[in-house]
């Protein structure tokens, strides 16, 4: 049942995978420039920039097929992912901005690792618990 | 160290970061909770609305540092170490007390127990930079 629900969901494919597979390399990238003591570098600021290009692309895709009539599960706690999901990088980059050290950096890294959770979460919201 | 440093920079930025986050996600939560399903466990809710005001009191007090921030963010700290703690305790001995999920029950596990760790950072960080304060 799982599965044709994720055949049939928009935010399940090639968008959500390569956002949450970004996300995960941008955090890993940014904790070795917390260890070396770097403050963000113009490729963790790319890597920002280019997540927020998935995640928009896949919101659209998402607005796109509740424009066919498609519905998620969890109508409310979908759509307070979806809008959250699109804010996390450009927090991650406004902060990262305003702190020009390693502890920059470190919040490339969190925010990079929470987004992921908040992709799956997503997923989860759009098929219909215990259905 | 050699200079006291501001509340609001370096690791104290990260320490906001992280605040905002579960600022955003206590507040979701719980609105959505209030909205679609207060009648069925009204005490948990109105919990994680509190947790939700916390966390962003405690990150406009860290962001805001100075003598009022320091004090509001020691405040806030305080109240959510006390929180955390004992909604954990309640929510593991009788967990008739909490039939839904908060923030704090079972001390955050479901948050990765970040809901536990980061009040004691936050006073860890404010004993660090109690310099800034005078």
């Amino acid at each position: 049942m799982t599965s044709a629900a994720a055949a049939g969901s928009p935010v399940h494919g090639i968008l959500a995978t390569a956002g949450i597979v970004l996300s995960l390399v941008l955090a890993g990238w940014a904790l070795v420039a917390t260890l070396r003591h770097r403050a963000p570098d113009r490729a963790q600021f790319a890597g920002l920039a280019l997540l927020e290009l998935a995640l928009l692309g896949l919101a659209v895709v998402a607005l796109v097929a509740l424009g066919g009539g498609e519905r998620p599960g969890e109508p409310g706690a979908f759509f307070g992912y979806l809008v959250t999901v699109v804010c996390l990088p450009p927090l991650a980059w406004v902060l990262a901005r305003m702190e020009p050290t390693r502890w920059g950096s470190a919040i490339v890294c969190a925010i990079c690792l929470v987004t992921p959770v908040v992709v799956v979460r997503l997923q989860q919201t759009w098929e219909v618990v215990g259905g | 160290m050699a200079e006291p440093q501001a509340t609001n920079r370096g690791p104290g930025r990260l320490l906001i970061a992280i605040y905002i986050l579960f600022a955003i996600a206590a507040t979701s939560r719980a609105g959505l909770q209030i909205a679609t399903k207060f009648d069925r466990a009204p005490v948990a809710y109105l919990l994680s609305a509190a947790a939700a005001l916390i966390y962003i009191v405690a990150a406009v007090g860290l962001a805001r540092a100075g003598h009022a921030g320091r004090r509001t963010a020691l405040l806030c700290c305080s109240v959510e170490l006390v929180g955390v703690l004992g909604v954990g305790v309640l929510s593991v001995a009788d967990r008739q007390l909490f039939p839904d999920e908060t923030v704090w029950s079972q001390f955050g596990s479901g948050y990765g127990y970040v809901p536990l760790v980061l009040p004691i950072l936050g006073l860890l960080w404010l004993w660090r930079t109690r310099d800034a304060d005078r």
